[in-house]
């Protein structure tokens, strides 16, 4: 390439003593607190941590940008010899774009949608003068080939919205490999895409970075994703590095207890446990939005006192299920059975005992709760309408749901926007044991959490029903989150149930094929799994 | 079917089926004006008997619903029926049409909301996006400053402000605007430019506020933030990426202004004594001439009408999502 001028092995890009502030509620705080890096021409570099590590903000600044609010107080970031920390807006640009290339999170959002994805993808590299347009085109067509685009001499020609999230993910990368940069950034690309499609993802934005020997960034908080792209894993958190070494030797004797604990999470399991009376039963169930139909003939047997996770993909129903049980869609046909009654379609019909009995925790903590109300106020509801609890006997019930959560009584007058995530979804488990119901839909309620957060509330569930004889449906759409928890799975795909039976069952074969495709997507903690992976591909 | 079509179909249908509902209630508006034409017109000494007749002569004693169908009727074969005023007791007619009375106030109208729209309209399109670029320098606080100052003072105001300064202290326009059919292009052009430059200082803030206001809104969008990380400069991050996504909200307010140049400018006319739709209506109310009124006030309907069809049809064929549909 013209304008590559490292070798492999070179120092590409070297950081250090960075420090990074970030200005809000009126007063500048720490965001990076003195990292340093080198990153080699045609490495990958693995960053990982949890959300607030800095991980962000640390790949922005490899490229020597820094977000609105943002401004780097100490340090030098040396790209190929030249200290982007001392450059003007107008002199950066020049890299941007050209050698160095920026894979956002969300492709959906970072599209224009004004525009023709070639045009998009191309736009940087003819400004800068590596290719002219014909050329350019020629180009990005190829690459639309490499990273296995459907139709790729004219899928350019479409706007983001006439692509799928996944396929707009790999013109993403069409986009930032068009130039030929030395260094690319990879910022949570497969996070947004569900697990089948993040597989596909994965080893195209691989093979592309491999035959073009790009040194990359790959930032993410998953460590089975970091374990396929990386050469070498760096562990943030709270702004500091925590360690940093080669993929294996990472994955296999982590040093410091903080990245040991990060590893554990992945290893919780439940034991399985067998029961035969059903509470719940879904019978045939159909349901539509208007006019298009999302469940066909769907039924699930929930058991008492067990965990019953219901998997799929974006798309599969299975939120559309949990709001047919809750009769926020009443279905077209079918029956819902609960504890030996046959309950009305739509909620208006249920009687208040029926619709307490069945409570629901939601995935976005933050706007399942009113952001005016303090802890007292949105626990007390339920408590008030269901029970009739008021006055100093609701307050002392509020305490012991509050010891129940392991959060203190110095919580009851705090708003939610006082509090941390994992500590929300405390308060809507919380606000759904206040009605004392038998049975819980958790709808996603740890996807939107960090993984130790994660653990902290999946090992609070699995108390809570051990103690109080609860019955769970968990929608979710990861499989380790299943492994975690459930006694029994339902695996749905398209509006249809694929597989259900205990999970020992399900998750070993003979699977149907779809079962067999979900859990084969699952990245795990193993560097050779995509590799291997793609090689049985290429035999079936 | 495209899409696109379809929709601005559907629109179509809807601007008509609006100007329909507001036909009857400018109709029943009028209908409800207190006093009577003919008692009017007669003046107190007329008889009972007088009035009776001059108003069966004018199709008054028919039931509403009659007159309405009536009136529909011929408005829609572009017939507004004929002026009230002109007739007298002593019967001698010499009443005009009333699209021959509206035709050349609605030109002279459309003269003026024209000429300050070709104004006003790029002035506000550059200001909005020069201030989005330079947001919170000194030019953006000047021009947001400025342009809010002007539409704060009320448009008489301005007006006598603007001629004070350029029509008494420095003589460079006229401060009558008494235009009329025979005026050649050039003379009116220079008749008009006060009550123009009036209404231009009075429109200009609003569009050029909304302008920037939906260029900012969009720069904190993901796809701003990797254009600016693919090298764009500013004015390329501006101008092609966050500029397409702005038409809608943009030609809105344009068309809300444009119309009321049209509708709302009565004051201005007054002041500059322009013989515009409005001052006619003004008249038509006070001689309670009513199909001058409904004639003026259908106009007017349409008018609103059809401009905010075009900023739907502009906020429709710039959005890829409906232009290009899956």
């Amino acid at each position: 390439m013209m304008n590559k001028k490292t070798k492999k092995g070179d120092v590409l890009l070297s950081i250090k003593g960075l420090k990074i502030q970030g200005f809000s509620d009126e007063k500048w705080h720490d965001i990076i607190n003195g990292i340093d890096l080198t990153l080699h021409a045609g490495e990958v570099l693995g960053l990982i941590g949890e959300s607030g590590a800095g991980k962000s903000t640390l790949g922005l600044a490899a490229m020597g940008y820094t977000q609105p609010g943002c401004r780097i107080t100490a340090g030098e970031i040396i790209f190929d010899g030249v200290d982007l920390t001392k450059l003007t807006d107008g002199e950066k640009r020049k890299f941007w774009g050209n050698r160095m290339t920026y894979v956002a999170q969300s492709a959906a959002a970072s599209f224009n949608p004004a525009h023709r994805l070639i045009v998009q993808t191309t736009a940087s590299t003819i400004r800068a003068g590596i290719k002219d347009q014909a050329s350019a085109y020629k180009d990005a067509q190829h690459l639309y080939s490499v990273l296995n685009l459907p139709d790729p001499k004219h899928i350019g020609e479409r706007y983001p919205h006439q692509v799928s999230g996944g396929q707009l993910q790999r013109v993403m990368t069409a986009m930032a490999m068009s130039p030929r940069p030395d260094l690319l950034i990879f910022d949570e690309p497969t996070t947004a895409l569900d697990v089948t499609t993040q597989v596909e993802v994965l080893a195209s934005m691989r093979s592309i970075v491999e035959e073009f020997n790009t040194a990359a960034i790959y930032i993410t908080h998953d460590l089975a994703v970091v374990a396929q792209m990386a050469d070498v894993i760096k562990v943030l958190r709270y702004g500091n590095e925590v360690e940093e070494a080669p993929t294996r030797q990472m994955l296999n004797a982590p040093q410091q207890e903080y990245t040991k604990s990060l590893w554990s999470v992945r290893s919780l399991e439940k034991t399985q446990q067998e029961a035969e009376v059903s509470i719940l039963s879904l019978q045939s169930i159909d349901a539509a939005y208007g006019l298009e139909k999302v469940l066909h003939d769907v039924s699930i047997e929930v058991p008492k006192g067990s965990t019953v996770a219901v998997v799929g993909e974006s798309g599969s129903g299975k939120s559309t299920a949990a709001r047919v049980i809750t009769g926020l869609l009443p279905q077209m046909s079918g029956i819902v059975r609960f504890d030996g009654e046959d309950l009305p379609p739509t909620l208006s019909n249920r009687s208040k005992d029926q619709k307490r009995r069945i409570q629901m925790i939601y995935q976005m903590a933050d706007t399942a709760m009113n952001p005016r109300q303090t802890v007292r106020e949105i626990i007390g509801r339920p408590l008030e309408f269901y029970l009739g609890m008021r006055g100093s006997e609701q307050t002392k019930r509020i305490v012991e749901l509050l010891e129940m959560i392991e959060l203190d009584v110095s919580f009851t007058e705090r708003l939610p926007g006082e509090l941390s995530g994992g500590q929300k979804q405390r308060i809507c488990i919380a606000r759904a044991l206040a009605a004392e119901p038998d049975f819980i839909i958790c709808d996603e309620v740890t996807s939107a959490l960090d993984q130790i957060v994660q653990e902290g509330i999946l090992k609070l569930l699995l108390r809570l029903q051990e103690e109080l004889g609860l019955t769970y449906l968990f929608i979710t759409h990861d499989i380790s989150t299943v492994k975690a928890i459930a006694d029994q799975v339902v695996v749905m795909n398209q509006g249809e149930v694929v597989e259900q039976g205990l999970k020992t069952e399900v998750f070993s074969p003979p699977h149907p094929d779809y079962t067999e495709l979900l859990l084969s997507s699952v990245p795990e903690m193993d560097p050779d799994w995509l590799s291997n992976l793609n090689k049985k591909e290429i035999r079936s | 079917m495209h899409p696109v079509l379809k929709t601005v179909l559907g629109r179509l249908g809807l601007g008509l089926a609006t100007l329909f509902i507001v036909s009857i209630i400018i109709f029943s508006a009028i209908e409800m004006l207190p006093g009577d034409f003919g008692q009017a017109i007669l003046g107190q000494a007329a008889t009972e008997e007088t009035v009776a007749a001059f108003r069966r002569e004018l199709g008054l004693d028919e039931p509403p619903y009659i007159r309405y169908m009536q009136w529909v009727g011929s408005a829609i074969q572009g017939d507004l029926g004929t002026s009230f005023s002109g007739r007298n007791a002593s019967g001698t007619d010499r009443s005009r049409e009333v699209i021959d009375l509206l035709a050349p106030r609605l030109w002279n109208t459309l003269f003026l909301a024209g000429i300050t729209a070709i104004v006003a309209v790029p002035i506000s399109l550059f200001l909005g996006i020069t201030s989005a670029l330079y947001r919170n320098s000194i030019y953006d606080r000047t021009v947001n400053t400025t342009t809010l100052t002007t539409i704060s003072f009320p448009e008489f105001f301005v007006a006598y402000i603007l001629i004070l300064l350029l029509s008494s202290l420095y003589p460079v326009f006229p401060s009558l605007a008494n235009v009329d059919a025979s005026t050649p292009f050039t003379e009116r052009l220079y008749r008009s430019a006060l009550p123009a430059l009036t209404l231009t200082l009075v429109i200009v803030a609003h569009m050029m506020r909304m302008t920037r206001a939906a260029i900012i809104n969009l720069l904190a969008s993901p796809y701003i933030q990797m254009a600016r990380l693919s090298g764009a400069s500013q004015t390329e991050v501006i101008l092609k990426h966050a500029l397409p996504n702005a038409w809608a909200p943009i030609a809105t307010v344009i068309a809300f202004n444009l119309a009321y140049l049209v509708v709302g400018v009565v004051v201005v006319e007054v002041v500059f004594v322009y013989p515009g739709v409005g001052q006619l209506m003004v008249d038509a109310v006070t001689s309670r001439d009513i199909p001058v009124v409904q004639g003026c006030a259908l106009i007017f309907a349409i008018t609103y009408i059809l401009l905010n069809l075009i900023a739907d049809i502009i906020g429709i064929i710039t959005n890829p999502r409906l232009l290009h549909p899956k």
